[in-house]
């Protein structure tokens, strides 16, 4: 990768990672034409929190901005991994499902918009526990009526991973995008050790972790699209391609029958070798082929 | 915790519908079964432990692989079979929720449980929004990921009143772990902070059920239990099929406009600046 | 939780933009900096760390001795470093200036 002529690009890069989540958001869009929404000075917090002696964030750890990409009308949800995990709450879960509903009445007026979710996320805020799980199916209830109109995009960049409840949201996307150092599951490391024991799960294994929730792992069994360099440049690229192409004429979530036969072929007598899954499912080339 | 996780659901399936076996060629965990109520058929699911399931992670109850395809696959098919049918023939799609969790295991996160769990929410989801009315009886437990997969994208939430029924995102134990308190402080937090609450009681506070039902027997219930049970299923699919196919309702309630202020003043200031932009 | 609040009535300077800094994520803290409502500069934190009262005062007694805007400044903390803080002020100065 890093080739003599390669160089200079490679240590200019920017790296995508490292913003925030709103720098991420903001990064993606066309020259002047985003609009941040529901902002920190409007103060729409978690009423929750407070109560808990936990320190709120002015936007809740939700970022919406509205706007353009490749020219068309798009809007960004972007999750701060940094407050509570990205965990998601009453309110930055409302934010998410309005921002997709809003999406989708444009759409259905005849402005198609786009939706990308970046998602840097354990799941549910425990410390809202029942109204951030009840946010959660509301997300994935919107995105299922959006995407029929508009592509709804989710990227998962790292490094918090997009994890719980919200891994479902990935899961309902037109597409996926993540990189290298991204993670994806329903249930991280910690939690099956602790529910399941250690055999079942080495928190601690590092290289296990990525063979399995990794992005490059999910590229290619297939269940998530494009594998992207961590490179705002080309991780905004990416994006726009998506946009572009509209949502597909199938989701990957409605191919029931291919997944079901999948999991009836698998030999569960003990784990399954996930480099060897790759092959089985005939998943993407890792270098950010579409589908 | 319960020691009724599993059973309370597939007493109440067996009691709604007399049927007590998985369909042909489905997996021992889901119980599906088309059967009458009142005079129209519905498609009523429930997961249920399989002590003797392939996948050793979900033998008590849990959600896995399996049972999430198995669910697509059985909601889908009745769309297929009612795709032209008049909105008001669309079968009812009735959950019995009683599910631990979902699976925490290796090979259900190396297959993808969460594309398997989404894509199960998407079959319900899809279902009503072509019209089916999606209805939840929350028999016993319903969890996090488990829930999100089977019952969550319902029109209308019924559940019991009582002590079985627990409906939260981590269990208990796990949640004190993670949050660093002890069980008995997070149980006194749940007495002030209504969404963090174990008690369904308090659940009931966030406006997001229909009804909450009283049985004296949930395990055994009396003949005229069941009656009240299912006349209060009638009523959620009336009440289903004259309302939006979005789950838009879950804030117009007496109790959300309480609790669920904040959600409901994001969708207000969001939809303000949204147009003005 | 606490809620500590200051006034710097000298601080006169008219301020016309607005100024979002940081996170309230591990050692660091969000900063929301406007124009004040009337005259002087008005400081509001909440902290989740009890019991520095003495050190935010210090930090900006310190801030207001080199700055005269006057602003309202509104702190979400959960545990920021005297680094951080300092690091947000001077960046969110940095935006209300350009």
């Amino acid at each position: 990768m890093s080739t003599p002529e390669n160089f200079p690009a490679f240590v200019n890069r920017k790296s995508f990672i490292e913003l925030d989540g709103r720098a991420r958001a903001r990064s993606l869009f066309d020259e002047g034409t985003a609009k941040e929404l529901v902002g920190p000075f409007d103060r729409v917090q978690s009423p929750w929190l407070p109560l808990q002696g936990v320190a709120p964030q002015a936007d809740d750890g939700c970022i919406v901005i509205k706007g353009k990409i490749g020219g068309l009308p798009a809007v960004v949800v972007s999750l701060e991994g940094a407050f509570q995990g990205g965990s998601i709450g009453e309110v930055s879960g409302a934010k998410m499902t309005v921002a997709l509903d809003l999406a989708t009445r444009d759409s259905e007026t005849g402005k198609k918009t786009a939706a990308v979710l970046l998602l840097e996320t354990g799941g549910v805020r425990l410390q809202e526990a029942n109204l951030g799980l009840a946010a959660i199916a509301e997300v994935i209830s919107s995105i299922l009526a959006l995407r029929r109109h508009a592509p709804v995009i989710t990227v998962v960049a790292g490094t918090v991973g997009c994890f719980g409840g919200m891994s479902l949201a990935a899961g309902v996307s037109s597409y996926v995008i993540m990189t290298k150092e991204a993670r994806l599951g329903l249930n991280g490391p910690e939690v099956i050790e602790q529910e399941s024991g250690i055999d079942e799960f080495d928190a601690s294994d590092r290289a296990l972790i990525w063979a399995i929730h990794g992005g490059e792992q999910r590229v290619g069994i297939g269940e998530a699209d494009a594998l992207v360099e961590d490179d705002a440049e080309k991780i905004a690229s990416a994006i726009r391609r998506y946009v572009q192409a509209g949502p597909p004429s199938e989701h990957r979530s409605e191919q029931v029958k291919l997944n079901r036969d999948r999991i009836a072929a698998l030999d569960t007598s003990k784990q399954i070798d996930p480099i060897s899954l790759r092959k089985k499912w005939n998943g993407n080339d890792t270098m950010g082929g579409a589908r | 915790m319960s020691e009724h996780v599993g059973l309370r659901g597939r007493a109440w399936f067996q009691a709604l519908t007399g049927k007590h076996e998985p369909l042909a060629g489905d997996p021992g965990s889901v119980l599906a079964s088309n059967s009458l109520l009142g005079n129209q058929t519905s498609l009523f699911l429930c997961v249920v432990p399989n002590p003797e399931s392939r996948f050793p992670c979900v033998r008590d109850g849990q959600v896995g692989l399996e049972e999430a395809y198995t669910l697509a696959t059985r909601v889908r098919e009745a769309i297929a079979e009612d795709r032209d049918k008049p909105k008001a023939e669309k079968r009812p799609i009735i959950a019995v929720v009683d599910v631990k969790s979902q699976a925490y295991g290796r090979r259900e996160e190396t297959a993808g449980i969460f594309l398997a769990a989404g894509t199960s929410a998407d079959a319900y989801a899809s279902a009503r929004m072509a019209g089916h009315p999606v209805i939840s009886l929350v028999a016993g437990h319903a969890f996090s990921g488990g829930f999100l997969t089977h019952g969550y994208q319902a029109n209308r939430i019924l559940a019991f009143d009582d002590a079985g029924i627990v409906i939260h995102a981590m269990h208990k134990e796990a949640a004190a772990r993670i949050t660093r308190r002890s069980v008995a402080e997070l149980e006194r937090l749940g007495h002030e902070i209504a969404p963090m609450s174990y008690d369904v009681r308090d659940y009931a506070k966030l406006g997001l059920l229909y009804k909450l039902l009283h049985v004296e027997n949930p395990l055994q219930p009396t003949t005229s239990e069941i009656e009240t049970v299912k006349q209060a299923l009638i009523e959620a699919i009336q009440d289903a099929r004259v309302g939006a196919t979005d789950l838009g309702n879950r804030l117009e309630s007496a109790a959300a406009k309480q609790t669920r202020k904040a959600s409901i003043a994001v969708r207000t200031m969001l939809e303000a600046q949204w147009q003005n932009s | 939780m606490e809620q500590i609040e200051f006034d710097y009535p000298a601080a006169n300077r008219r301020i016309t933009k607005k100024a979002h800094v940081g996170v309230v994520g591990s050692g660091d803290m969000e900063v929301l900096m406007e124009p004040a409502d009337g005259d002087g500069a008005h400081v509001t934190i909440t902290t989740s760390v009890n019991g520095f009262q003495d050190s935010w005062k210090a930090v900006f007694d310190r801030f207001f001795s080199k700055f005269d805007g006057a602003v309202k400044i509104q702190i979400n903390d959960a545990g920021a470093t005297p680094g951080s803080v300092l690091l947000r002020l001077e960046q969110a100065v940095e935006v209300i200036a350009q």
